[in-house]
């Protein structure tokens, strides 16, 4: 398996020169996803997506709108289905195939946080990070507070609901409410955590606090986020892919992929001239 | 100023203010009885409307005073079981409804339910005296509930579903990219948002059931006599009324008109309750 | 080249897979691990609402057959001219449907040509003239209409009603119209009139209600274009109107339904005499007050049974009268709605 994800890096290779860590990521490959198309009914999403995500990194995804990239996030955990897709392509979590999972479990693995915060409303702030645990039957009774607590502080809240705990999670602030959303990710202890848009409803200094977040959070997890802010991406992220019309232009090490793209179109989102 | 109008123009604008006029008047003519229906109630029932009409049991023909509190005991046995009946079918087919949309099936039952719903009541009790009357060989609390139950479904049913699809889609996504089973999150999170609409939507079922006479008069038929027992003949609030207004004596007319205003009153605050709950969620369009 | 943030975050000694620093993943992913592709609780759940929903499925399917058999005795006797019959007599156990059909239909229609110009000037008055401070209470009040009872209508009729017919209204109505049939016969107050007057405040909430909805349906932008073109209110209006048309017969054929199941209210005012007569005056007899009256008194197996059948008679009435309507208004917003 390992192999063929060398093989097939370095038959892409002119899509990631320049990016030190190449011999090291094949080695720890997340997420493979290979040819991945996507459709809503007979009209086509995704064009035969291949990208590689290493562990505990950050990959963000930018685009202009309606590119897919929301869509393809969706595919890795299996929620596109829900909204009643239908997916080609194979995508390998940790060397098996997603496809074997009952999607039910695949999502305990795999997290995801909303761009609209969507705490459960008749929840308080501990059961809505419980949430996930009891529902599951994941509980052990004496550990659940202490499970609670971790996620709390994990997403950098916790001291500052510590003593509200059994208020209404929709009494919190936007930004507030979307940590509280990211600690009820991560109290089933997922390994990939998905970020669709996570600060887009945010103001700037709740954004700023997400963004630290992520930095903490790689390194105990591996993330994948969706933004269409640029300079979010160029901040956040290690390697960014870029999507335009449901196909997968440029991946690479961020920094790179910023200063001197390899695609025209990636020059020309990039620089505005488009999106 | 006003140049260059020709008087067809003026005949128009006084048309339009007349029919302006004329919809205004409709609707407080529409209304009027409203008033009238509460006022008389009041009016007449006052004089009636004390302890004893709640706490004591009717007196022979005759004799003055006496309660219905059989009848109101035997309303709420009857709402219970039409509650038991109609409920759980209400709640599941409620559910069904709201998880499968686009169904064609969905559409189909949705349909029926509203068929359902313009079946009049007294056509619903000649089936449940078919089914629970001839086959118990007598009248029963039991028969009436059956009535009442299936009364409650199209109500009970349309409300469940609608309040289930108030709630955002991103709460059901929320708790599926959580990794819990899909009837799970929609017993155990969407269920309890949509609740509060659910309930109050069912208390409004129930308020309509307990009006209900037609019927109860071959079904639960009444009883005179204090009884809770499901199998036997039971006393209601609506056949009480039916009966006592139907009565040559003054004094159980005014009965009547009291056990109407009880009835109305209740209804009334249970309508006000369900428009203040569902307010909220109809303005926000879901959000 | 840039040496990029990325080259920190895999240090030689990486985190294996799995993420060994935190602690162990719960048992459950170990033993489930890919799990079944249909999950049990799922597939239990979806047995039980679709069950159920099949059970309201079967509902109507039910009562229907439950009502054809229970009246096999009478349909055998009579067939078909049982719904022309004007025959109502117990004690020879011979029945015919006739004159509660006509009892039925005529206080339905004459409650709708009372209601339906009142409806729609009050539909009208809510939609597109009232301001959203007055239209909230007045539908809520409209509504209240609708909650109210019929036991207590009855009772509003036989008590304020018909005496207010009786000495008020009819004496008139006899006197000076008199070479009208319509207006023959002596004023009691119970009958046909009052029926009629009672089933319209009870159709009319309804009526109303589904029009304004069918007409706050119809995009504004037409009554833009309308003014935008300098027409008055009330020419706006009416094109709003003519647009809402099949939606508001919708709304009356469901009022009409209703109209016919009408039980206690009509019972109680409408004298309860099996006798067709041209005379709005007369008292009449409708097929819900025929069941509610007799039923429990029918002595033969015969007469219960013919009671049984006009009960499928209502039935199919108003299962038909309703399925139409139902379809009508359904398309008439789903057009809308698609616009």
């Amino acid at each position: 398996m390992q192999e063929t994800a060398t093989d097939e890096k370095i038959a892409r290779a002119p899509l990631v020169i320049g990016s030190k860590r190449e011999a090291e990521k094949t080695m720890n490959v997340k997420v493979s996803t290979k040819n991945v198309e996507a459709f809503f009914g007979k009209s086509k999403a995704l064009h035969g997506i291949s990208l590689d995500v290493p562990q505990n990194t950050v990959v963000a995804i930018i685009g202009p709108s309606g590119c897919g990239k929301s869509t393809f996030l969706r595919c890795l955990n299996r929620m596109h289905e829900v909204a009643g897709g239908t997916r080609k392509g194979s995508i390998i979590l940790d060397g098996e195939s997603i496809d074997e999972y009952d999607p039910v479990v695949l999502r305990r693995r795999v997290g995801m946080v909303f761009q609209k915060p969507n705490p459960f409303p008749t929840m308080s702030i501990f059961d809505n990070v419980a949430a996930g645990l009891r529902l599951n039957g994941m509980v052990k009774k004496n550990s659940l507070a202490e499970t609670v607590e971790r996620s709390l502080r994990q997403a950098a809240l916790f001291d500052e609901v510590k003593d509200i705990l059994d208020r209404s999670g929709i009494s919190l602030s936007g930004g507030q409410q979307q940590r509280l959303c990211i600690a009820r990710a991560l109290a089933v202890d997922p390994e990939v955590i998905l970020m669709d848009e996570p600060a887009s409803a945010l103001d700037p200094i709740a954004t700023a606090k997400i963004e630290e977040l992520i930095q903490e959070l790689k390194k105990n997890y591996t993330i994948v986020i969706v933004t269409h802010n640029m300079q979010q991406a160029a901040r956040v992220s290690d390697e960014t892919a870029f999507f335009y019309l449901g196909q997968l232009i440029e991946f690479g090490g961020t920094e790179r992929l910023f200063t001197s793209p390899q695609k025209k179109q990636t020059e020309d989102y990039i620089t505005g001239r488009f999106g | 100023m006003k140049q260059g109008f020709s008087t067809y123009h003026y005949w128009r604008k006084s048309k339009s203010a007349f029919t302006t006029f004329l919809c205004f008047l409709s609707a407080l003519i529409a209304i009027v009885p409203l008033f009238l229906i509460f006022f008389y109630s009041l009016s007449q029932g006052i004089g009636a409307l004390n302890l004893d009409f709640f706490i004591k049991m009717p007196k022979p023909v005759g004799e003055s005073g006496g309660g219905m509190a059989n009848a109101i005991v035997g309303t709420a046995i009857l709402i219970g079981l039409g509650t038991i009946f109609g409920l759980p079918i209400s709640l599941f087919t409620g559910i069904y409804l709201a998880e499968h949309k686009h169904s064609a099936f969905a559409s189909v039952v949705r349909f029926l339910t509203d068929v359902l719903s313009g079946i009049p009541s007294i056509v619903v009790g000649v089936v449940a005296y078919i089914i629970v009357v001839l086959p118990m060989k007598h009248f029963s609390a039991l028969a009436g509930g059956v009535a009442l139950g299936i009364l409650m479904i199209p109500t009970a049913t349309r409300t469940t579903e609608e309040m289930l699809l108030l709630v955002p889609q991103s709460i059901r996504e929320a708790g599926l990219a959580l990794g819990i089973a899909r009837w799970k999150v929609t017993l155990r999170v969407i269920l309890p948002t949509a609740l509060r609409g659910i309930t109050t939507g069912i208390l409004l079922a129930l308020a309509r059931a307990a009006g209900e006479t037609a019927p109860l008069l071959f079904t639960a038929l009444g009883n005179r006599f204090w009884s809770t027992e499901i199998g036997q003949p039971i006393a209601s609030l609506s056949v009480f009324i039916y009966d006592y207004a139907k009565a040559p004596f003054s004094d159980w007319n005014r009965q009547a008109w009291a056990a109407a205003f009880v009835l109305i009153f209740f209804i009334t605050i249970l309508n006000v309750i369900f428009r203040f709950v569902t307010r909220g969620r109809y303005a926000g369009n879901g959000h | 080249m840039a040496e990029t943030s990325s080259s920190i975050a895999l240090p030689v000694g990486h985190q294996p897979s799995g993420g060994a620093e935190k602690a162990p993943p719960p048992a459950v992913l170990a033993e489930g691990k890919k799990g079944k592709s249909v999950n049990l609780g799922d597939l239990i759940f979806q047995g039980s609402t679709t069950f159920f929903a099949f059970l309201v499925f079967a509902l109507v399917f039910l009562m229907a057959y439950e009502m054809f058999h229970g009246s096999t005795l009478s349909i055998e006797k009579f067939g078909w001219s049982f719904l022309w019959r004007e025959i109502w007599d117990p004690v020879q156990d011979e029945y015919g449907a006739l004159v509660f059909i006509f009892g039925t239909l005529v206080s339905s229609v004459l409650a709708l040509l009372l209601a339906l110009p009142l409806s729609i000037g009050v539909a009208v008055f809510l939609s597109e003239l009232a301001p959203r401070w007055l239209e909230k209470p007045v539908s809520f009040l409209i509504e209240l209409l609708a909650a109210i009872p019929s036991i207590v209508y009855g009772l509003w009729g036989i008590f304020v009603l018909v005496p207010w017919l009786r000495t008020s209204v009819e004496p008139i109505l006899s006197k000076n119209l008199k070479f009208l049939p319509l207006f023959r016969g002596a004023p009691y107050g119970f009958g046909m009139l009052a029926a009629g007057i009672i089933l319209a405040i009870m159709v009319l909430p309804i009526i109303t209600s589904i029009s304004r909805d069918v007409l706050k349906a119809i995009p504004t932008a037409q009554r833009e274009a309308a003014l935008a073109l300098g027409a008055t209110r009330w020419e706006t209006t009416r094109i709003v109107l003519s647009d809402a048309r099949s939606g508001m017969l919708g709304a009356t054929l469901l009022g009409l339904g209703r109209a016919i199941g009408e039980t206690m209210a009509v019972t109680m005012v409408i004298g309860n005499r099996p006798e067709i007569s041209a005379s709005l005056l007369a008292p009449g007899y409708t097929m819900a007050s025929v069941i509610a009256n007799e039923f429990t008194e029918a002595t033969s197996d015969m007469y219960i049974s013919s009671l049984i059948e006009i009960a499928l008679i209502l039935f199919a009435m108003t299962v038909l009268l309703n399925a139409a309507a139902r379809l009508i208004v359904w398309g008439v917003t789903k057009k809308f709605k698609n616009e």
